[in-house]
């Protein structure tokens, strides 16, 4: 039997429950693999039954329902058997006793709601922890949260990071084999233990989102989901950890950053710098929710450097034009990410802050002391040095710097940007706007 | 579960013999080895002699093949183990984290295979 055309709102459904469904089935059924094949069926039965009988008022207690079915009908070949279905009937039991409390005369029907979310919520963070266990290298972390958390398919997440599917289904069985095999527990890590599990778990989300915004090669449309589940990931952790400041931090950079993204990119996809980005097309509302996030965490008084990178967001999201960018604020902010996170990126995009707040012999200076091994090989960091390298007059050192940075370009829309870019650098030279220095 | 507390190290790493400083780490395994049987996990664990006692044996076309030296020539060598029984990972590695070779070494923990009827 094939499943015919299904509605858009039926799959948007299906998404949005799919989480919960998963992180249920995990609490009880203890294994990854299990969960996920039982809820996969589920979904194909309601994309096959619902279209036909309209969506059920609770769909994601029907899915969750039929994949324990699922699951026990999987189990019956299972050596595990008893054990198991033992744990999903407690879990049924629990779910029956908890509805047949709920008395909708006495008690209002949100609060119900309310403790079955609080549940849920539990659960889900579970297996946010498990998923970004450091027991699995961080791509595996990466590759697990986008299909058993934000529900992708194997499919989506091999195009997303441009390996073939077959190599991404082995990672994630590998993945889901080494969490059943070593005994990774899915559940809230001890206390002693609770902020650097949320650290992995914090790059993790970071590095999804970064995928998406374009760091490297893969599909445009792949990339905009995965900017959009580095979100909901962030919102829910925001949600679950609400005293966390990190978490709020990285929510807000997310959004302060995703604000600018239908800019980013010109019509035919090539990439805007953000001096010279249509303002008026950045989502200001998002700036606002951004804003109020980074507001709460810093309320907290614990910065760090999520809360730093959200507050340069903030700072360009604020300026009404590129020239009035408070570039000295923003110098100074990457002075304490540089002391607190050091890392070669880090340095490099102070450099372009000082040369700006400052001057392009200061950012050079300050770029000097970069590390040139760990950046010799990233096209940003001679994009950064040509940029210097110009306004403070060297050209000739200049376009050298753009042709580096044009060899080692990623994807096609930085290269166009650059053999634009050079052009311009080129013609201003030969129309004798810029006279060619001697070096 | 049961894990299994693999300790590498260099020699040169750790405490030169005969120092107080062994000493002082060899108080350590012991409290440490008190702690984790006291916990009720402990199965197993020992020390093992320098790497220059190890034998290796193979069995080629029948034949038994016995060479001098270990196993693999690496720099980090096998230094001792412990078999702990576990609820998770987390707790077998906050367990390895205790050994005290875990300062300057490495501790690799391995669930065991647990094979029904064996």
């Amino acid at each position: 039997m094939s499943i015919g055309p299904v509605p858009e709102a039926l799959l948007r459904v299906v998404r949005e429950e799919w989480r919960a469904v998963i992180a249920t089935l995990v609490r009880d059924l203890r294994d990854l693999d299990l969960a996920e094949d039982a809820a996969q069926e589920a979904v194909v039965q309601a994309l096959r039954t619902w279209p036909k009988t309209g969506a059920p008022d609770r769909p994601g207690a029907w899915l969750l329902t039929t994949a324990r079915r699922k699951a026990i009908d999987r189990l019956r070949r299972d050596a595990q058997y008893a054990e198991k279905v033992q744990l999903l009937l407690a879990s049924e039991e629990r779910a029956r006793v908890a509805s047949s409390l709920r008395d909708p005369a006495e008690v209002h029907a949100d609060r119900g709601d309310d403790e079955h979310r609080d549940h849920v919520g539990d659960d889900q963070l579970a297996l946010i922890f498990a998923c970004c266990h450091p027991a699995l290298t961080t791509e595996a972390q990466v590759a697990l949260t986008l299909r058993s958390l934000c529900g992708l398919t194997t499919n989506e997440i091999a195009r997303a990071f441009f390996v073939p599917e077959a190599t991404m289904a082995q990672r994630l069985v590998r993945a889901k084999r080494k969490l059943r095999d070593a005994s990774v527990p899915f559940s809230v890590p001890e206390a002693a233990d609770l902020t650097s599990r949320v650290d992995s778990v914090l790059i993790v989300v970071y590095l999804v989102f970064n995928e998406g915004y374009g760091a490297s090669a893969g599909e445009h449309t792949i990339r905009g989901a995965l900017c959009a589940e580095a979100i909901r990931l962030a919102r829910l952790l925001a949600r679950l950890l609400p005293d966390d400041a990190e978490v709020l931090g990285l929510l807000a950079l997310l959004l302060l950053t995703e604000a600018r993204r239908t800019a980013r990119l010109d019509e035919f996809g090539d990439l805007v710098p953000l001096d010279e980005q249509d303002r008026d097309r950045w989502n200001a509302a998002m700036i606002q929710d951004g804003l109020a996030v980074l507001t709460r965490a810093a309320a907290l008084q614990s910065p760090g450097p999520y809360q730093l990178q959200a507050a340069i967001a903030a700072l360009h999201d604020l300026a009404p034009v590129a020239d009035r960018t408070d570039w000295a604020a923003i110098a100074t902010l990457y002075g304490e990410l540089e002391r607190r996170a050091p890392s070669p990126m880090i340095s490099l995009n102070r450099s372009v802050a000082i040369a700006m707040a400052d001057s392009p012999e200061a950012g050079l200076a300050h770029l000097e002391r970069v590390d040139a091994n760990d950046m010799a090989e990233r096209h940003v960091y001679h994009v950064a040095r040509a940029e210097l390298l110009w306004r403070s007059g060297a050209f000739a050192l200049a376009l050298a710097a753009y042709d580096d940075a044009l060899r080692l370009a990623p994807t096609g829309g930085e290269r166009r940007f650059l053999t634009r870019r050079i052009a311009e650098r080129r013609s201003s030279i030969d129309a004798g706007v810029e006279r060619p220095d001697d070096q | 579960m049961q894990y299994m507390l693999l300790i590498y190290s260099s020699v040169e790493a750790g405490p030169a013999e005969g120092t107080p400083a062994q000493d002082a780490m060899n108080a350590e395994y012991f409290a440490f080895s008190q702690k984790a049987m006291e916990a009720g996990v402990m199965q197993a664990g020992a020390p093992l002699q320098g790497v220059d006692t190890a034998t290796t044996v193979r069995v080629r076309s029948g034949k038994r093949v016995v060479t001098d030296g270990p196993f693999a020539e690496t720099k980090e060598h096998l230094l001792g183990y412990y078999l702990l029984d576990c609820a998770d990972i987390d707790e077998a590695n906050t367990w390895a984290s205790q050994i005290p070779t875990a300062t300057y070494g490495s501790i690799e923990v391995r669930p065991v295979l647990m094979i029904p009827g064996m």
